[in-house]
């Protein structure tokens, strides 16, 4: 068994868990949600067994390194991550309907990076060999991984708001009593954003003490850089919004959205259509 | 007249302690950001080359090729700053009030803003009750003040009051971070030196174009660098030397320097950064032979360096490259350009190559066959140069930030009261973060008073 192996197994769990916690929006069968949760954990269970084999199978080719060094790695790590923050939400909160929002983004993730993306292991370049290098990677993904989960529940409180306000349909609302109330929406939007903003700031900050250490500039106006400001600002601005009259819910939600979208930009966007330091191998 | 100014002075803080403000600020710079990470930075020929006149100078008068440093850019960071620290005036002695002056006291009015209260099931004296309670609670949550006012006994216990600060911290850590910017700017510099093997530098050329006195000599002693398999590069690495007053600088001698771990001597930091073949210093390897008397002399040269030849001519290589097939096809293995002189003629430029073409090697020279056997090349090592004495007061503030941080979001303040008077045993709580989790501690605390 190769890590390419568990990674396919991965991807159809994680489509079978979407699939099921749809199942459950429709049924609205506990059990059936209870089901979802478990899906993701055994998939992420089988993640996290592949990652470390793709780790070890790097010392096999003799160039042994973390697996967090190209495209490929990135990606897969990245929904590692996602499933992570979710399964931390989902056991702390037990809100099993924001699987449905969460999921399928650890889903995209894994399909594209095994049927898009280049996976050979390469040897690390003198740029990226050094330890900051996985204090840095963790720290962002895990920030930006709390992000998506936010990203998730607000997209729910944006379909909540909008039907409640548009006086309920009922073919929906039926799926929407399975929702959290919509007061706990933007909580737990917050919540993900708690846990995302400090992992983010601490993301910015070893990044910059790592460029620091390896060039002597710890901010150098790098686009990937200021993507990453322009993140951490778009989320500074939704902390400070909750505590505005008149920014809470709808708007905090819309702003959760945008930052997620500026997040993806900072890690994908800018290195497909901007350029810089940060270019992932080619 | 003096109400009007009151009133726009007035408006003006207001103003400036506005949240508003704030999300406005915040979101702009998100906006304008962008605009630097689309348009690239500084002197692009290539970009310039693409974008019309016009646009030129619309986005250099707009500052947009140096979007971050440009006035208005800077003009936002310093109002985000005002803002900050006007907010802190306004909001940091209410918060400091709650920290040091504890409310000790829980009345009824006071009692009613509170979202958590009891009446505790004990029974028993008041004097007796105090003792009960206060050592129940020092053992389950927090040490109180006990106060006593008009008979009523009060029982004053809180934990965390500092992390109400957290808030402050992160925002006085941004100004911090700012400051060691700005230390930076003004006290430091960022260069660049090349240093062919075997040379020394003790200035470099920083970032605007001045020269910088570095005050020590900066010896390359070596450059080597390897590679995987795959072609990719593996490791770039400079043997540096540190000289100070023209000796040695002891620990500094023959010190690796690769990329992701640099050099630092009296404040300045010497990084890897690039590397090249240097165009002095090489030396060419030739053979000539004299084909009259057959005998063959090895020689050596530096490049434009004129060296006589036996029997009188003269010979300078201008250019070599250890592999000629770029730029002759059918040809491989080393080849120069050289300058031939013959005795008492006119200089005749040609090309020579490696002893595998002799006879391509005979159409030039007269009696001597000169072949090229090759050339010893010499690296010079790119080192980026940065001396930062902000950057300790930057990395103080990062950590100050992440403290704050930690504290504002995962600290609560949690305050518990307990009333005792004739009628009983009445206790009130309350937290400055997560309502629900606190409801749970509070009445998991109260269970538990209630057995004291
Ligand atoms: C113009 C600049 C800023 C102003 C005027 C400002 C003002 C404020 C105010 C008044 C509060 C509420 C304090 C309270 O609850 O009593 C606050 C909270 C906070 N601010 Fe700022 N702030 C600014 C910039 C920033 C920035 C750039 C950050 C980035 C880290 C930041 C991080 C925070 C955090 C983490 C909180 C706590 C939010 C929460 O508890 O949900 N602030 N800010």
């Amino acid at each position: 068994m190769s890590s390419s192996n568990l990674f396919n197994v991965t991807m159809v769990i994680y489509m079978v868990t979407t699939c099921i916690f749809f199942a459950f929006l429709a049924s609205r069968n506990k059990a059936v949600g209870l089901a979802g949760t478990y899906a993701a954990l055994i998939g992420f269970l089988i993640q996290t067994a592949a990652i470390g084999m793709r780790w070890k199978e790097s010392y096999d080719q003799g160039h042994g390194h973390a697996p967090l060094s190209n495209l490929f790695e990135s990606v897969v790590f990245f929904s590692w991550t996602i499933i992570l923050i979710y399964l931390i939400i989902d056991f702390k909160y037990k809100y099993r309907a924001v699987g449905f929002f969460v999921v399928p983004f650890a889903l995209f993730g894994m399909a594209w990076a095994q049927l898009g993306l280049d996976s050979g292991i390469e040897p690390l370049v003198p740029a990226l060999q050094s330890n900051w290098l996985m204090y840095h990677v963790i720290t962002c993904f895990l920030g930006y991984a709390a992000f998506a989960v936010a990203c998730g529940i607000s997209i729910m409180y944006l379909i909540r708001d909008k039907v409640e306000k548009g006086g309920g349909n009922s073919a929906a609302g039926g799926m929407l009593s399975m929702f959290p109330a919509i007061r706990v929406l933007d909580d737990l939007n917050y919540k993900a954003i708690m846990i995302g903003f400090p992992l983010l700031t601490l993301g910015i900050v070893t990044g910059a003490a790592w460029a620091n250490y390896a060039w002597g500039t710890y901010w150098s106006w790098d686009p990937k850089e200021t993507w990453s400001l322009i993140v951490w600002f778009v989320y500074a601005a939704f902390l400070h919004a909750r505590i505005t009259r008149g920014w809470v819910g709808r708007r905090a939600a819309i702003l959760s959205v945008i930052g997620f979208a500026a997040t993806i930009f900072c890690y994908l966007g800018v290195n497909l259509f901007l350029s810089g330091l940060h270019s992932y191998g080619k | 007249m003096t109400t009007n100014k009151r009133g726009l002075a007035e408006q003006l803080w207001d103003f400036f302690c506005s949240l508003r403000l704030t999300i406005f600020l915040l979101i702009g710079l998100a906006l304008v950001s962008i605009i630097g990470t689309v348009i690239p930075q500084g002197p692009q020929r290539e970009y310039l080359a693409t974008i019309s006149e016009t646009k030129i100078r619309l986005y250099s008068s707009l500052g947009f090729f140096d979007m971050y440093h440009s006035w208005w850019f800077i003009l936002l960071l310093y109002l985000l700053t005002l803002n900050l620290i006007c907010c802190s005036i306004k909001r940091l002695p209410r918060v400091w009030k709650i920290v040091s002056e504890p409310v000790l006291v829980m009345d009824e009015s006071f009692e009613r803003t509170l979202s958590n209260t009891q009446e505790l099931k004990l029974k028993g004296g008041k004097s007796e009750l105090k003792d009960r309670v206060s050592a129940a609670l020092a053992s389950e949550f927090a040490r109180p003040v006990v106060t006593e006012k008009d008979g009523v006994i009060h029982l004053f216990a809180q934990k965390n009051p500092w992390c109400r600060l957290g808030v402050y911290v992160v925002h006085f850590s941004i100004i911090v971070v700012f400051i060691g910017a700005l230390v930076g700017s003004f006290f430091g510099y960022k260069g660049y030196a090349q240093i062919p093997e075997g040379g020394s530098v003790n200035q470099v050329m920083g970032r605007n174009g001045k020269i910088v006195n570095l005050g020590f000599d900066v010896r390359c002693e070596k450059f080597t660098v390897t590679f995987y398999d795959t072609g990719a590069p593996k490791e770039f690495k400079s043997i540096l030397s540190v000289f100070d007053g023209g000796k040695p600088v002891a620990g500094l001698q023959n010190i690796p320097v690769i990329v992701n771990d640099p050099l630092t001597y009296k404040g300045v930091t010497f990084y890897q950064a690039s590397y090249g073949q240097s165009d002095e210093g090489a030396l060419y390897h030739l053979t000539v032979l004299n084909r009259k008397t057959n005998k063959a002399e090895k020689i050596d040269a530096r490049q434009g360096e004129r060296v006589a030849l036996p029997g009188g001519a003269f010979l300078s290589v201008m250019e070599a490259t250890q592999n000629v097939t770029p730029f002759m096809k059918e040809f491989d293995g080393p080849g120069a350009q050289v300058e031939f002189t013959p005795p008492g003629g006119q200089p005749e430029p040609f090309v020579i190559l490696s002893d595998k073409y002799q006879s391509f090697n005979a159409q030039h020279g007269g009696d001597l066959l000169i072949n090229f056997d090759g050339m010893d090349q010499k690296f010079y090592t790119g080192l980026q140069v940065a001396k930062d004495p902000g950057v300790w007061v930057v990395w103080t503030g990062c950590a100050l930030m992440v403290i704050g941080i930690i504290m504002a979001f995962f600290m609560s303040h949690r305050r518990v009261w307990a009333r005792i008077s004739d009628d009983g045993v009445t206790v009130g709580g309350s937290a400055s973060k997560n309502p629900a989790g606190f409801e749970m501690q509070f009445d998991d605390l109260v269970e538990k008073l209630n057995k004291a």
